[in-house]
């Protein structure tokens, strides 16, 4: 995955670069169903290496398709990411093992979700009961959200058809 | 000329098992990994297939905006609808108990309502964003592929 | 010293992490900007699941028989965020494309100097 950054960061041609986009979010999705999270690597394989792909070849045909060639500054933008990152790592060293079942995140409420999602839901699948019922105001959010964002690319993007429409009215 | 036709032929075959699948991995969310999310994105890829190889106009003939448009309002409107019915019959809001006989299948009813409203929204929104993308370029939308250079 | 023996794999997605941090802000091409969100993004989104795995757990569908579960919670903030991270990608491209129609470029050097230019005429 390493390697994938390395070629992100060095080529020029976009169209290779939002592939390899595309092959980081597949091999991330991998990553995923290693961790047995197999909702969210489905989600992720559909949405990251799929509709965002799509999209960005997409926006890619409406603009130039070649970065500049420019001599770029390294030194700013490496001396945030390291000073950010070595943050990062000392903040992970408070953290629990990799695993480790007696961690705080696994005894608050998932024991109780794991435990009552079969006898008050009749679903197996405790993502989705999470999803749907216990938290369901923020799905309800979420939902709302992608609404808007539905909403802002027709307001952003959606003058052009109506434009030429009335052109060819003009013209006729 | 031979490759479009190997193209149009296999994307006809492949359509309806993709909405298929969508299908069952909107209603078998319950089951296995799948939901509303999920099944909204593969929904809204078939009718991407269906862009890239037969043209923007005829796959606005197929769905036009306008259902899209009802669409995108329609997911938000019975996943609020489900929270308000609970609301009429007594309990807080988005609390699915009362929908049923018992308390677990009124649970099992308001999440299929749910997921089939978020799953609505969201292929509904992903084909709209495709397709305002596509109609956009006027005069080089034809091939998203060949615009790009390899180094 | 031996608490990173347990940590290190965070390490290795805090480097991923910080790998995508650097596109966004080193690169002035506005598409590579978004793909290095992308990529920041699926990093950030892989940190939080392997902070809910458990040593010996499957995937959280309960099946009789079995009897660890990984925690579900992460996975149901990581699956809002995913999709949620699509759609603002999308309105991302929309006004990348806006701009490029307005301006004729999407260099970020090149859009500065534009703005200059205009806001002394």
């Amino acid at each position: 995955m390493a390697g994938t950054i390395y070629m992100i960061v060095r080529l020029h041609g976009l169209f290779a670069v939002v592939m390899l986009g595309g092959i980081y979010s597949l091999m991330a999705a991998s990553m995923f169903v290693v961790l047995d999270a197999v909702d969210v690597a489905f989600t992720e394989a559909a949405v990251g290496a799929g509709i965002s792909t799509v999209l960005m070849l997409g926006a890619l045909a409406l603009v130039k398709s070649e970065e500049k060639v420019a001599p770029q500054k390294v030194l700013f933008p490496l001396l945030t990411v390291l000073v950010t990152g070595a943050a990062l790592i000392y903040g992970t060293l408070d953290m629990p093992h990799y695993g480790d079942p007696n961690a705080p995140i696994n005894l608050h409420v998932a024991p109780t979700y794991l435990k009552d999602s079969l006898p008050q839901t009749l679903i197996p699948n405790v993502v989705t009961s999470v999803l749907a019922s216990y938290r369901g105001y923020d799905t309800l959010g979420e939902t709302t959200v992608i609404l808007t964002a539905g909403v802002g690319v027709m307001m952003l993007l959606g003058g052009g058809r109506r434009r030429r429409r009335k052109k060819e009215k003009d013209e006729a | 000329m031979r490759h479009h036709l190997v193209l149009r032929v296999v994307t006809k075959l492949l359509i309806p098992f993709i909405l298929l699948f969508a299908l069952y991995v909107q209603f078998h969310g319950d089951f296995g990994p799948g939901g509303g999310f999920q099944a909204g994105v593969i929904f809204a890829s078939a009718f991407v297939l269906y862009a890239l190889i037969y043209g923007v106009d005829k796959t606005l003939q197929v769905v036009p905006e306008d259902v899209l448009r009802v669409g995108i309002g329609l997911g938000v409107l019975i996943y609020g609808m489900t929270g308000i019915v609970p609301l009429f019959l007594g309990v807080p809001y988005l609390d699915y108990s009362p929908l049923a006989h018992s308390a677990p299948h009124g649970q099992e009813n308001g999440i299929f309502s749910v997921e089939f409203g978020v799953g609505i929204t969201v292929s509904s929104v992903m084909a709209m964003i495709f397709l305002q993308f596509a109609s956009r370029g006027g005069k080089d939308d034809e091939d998203a592929n060949g615009g790009g250079d390899e180094t | 010293m031996n608490d990173w023996v347990g940590v290190y794999n965070y390490w290795i997605v805090v480097f991923l992490m910080m790998a995508g941090l650097y596109i966004v802000i080193a690169r002035g091409n506005l598409i590579k900007k978004l793909v290095g969100l992308n990529v920041f993004q699926a990093s950030v989104f892989i940190l939080y699941i392997s902070m809910g795995k458990i040593e010996g757990g499957t995937a959280p569908i309960i099946e009789p028989g079995i009897k660890v579960y990984t925690n579900p919670i992460p996975h149901v903030l990581i699956l809002t965020a995913i999709v949620v991270g699509v759609a603002t990608a999308a309105v991302g491209l929309a006004l990348v494309v806006r701009i490029n129609e307005e301006y004729g470029t999407i260099e970020e050097d090149e859009l500065d100097e534009l703005e200059e230019q205009e806001r002394q005429t």
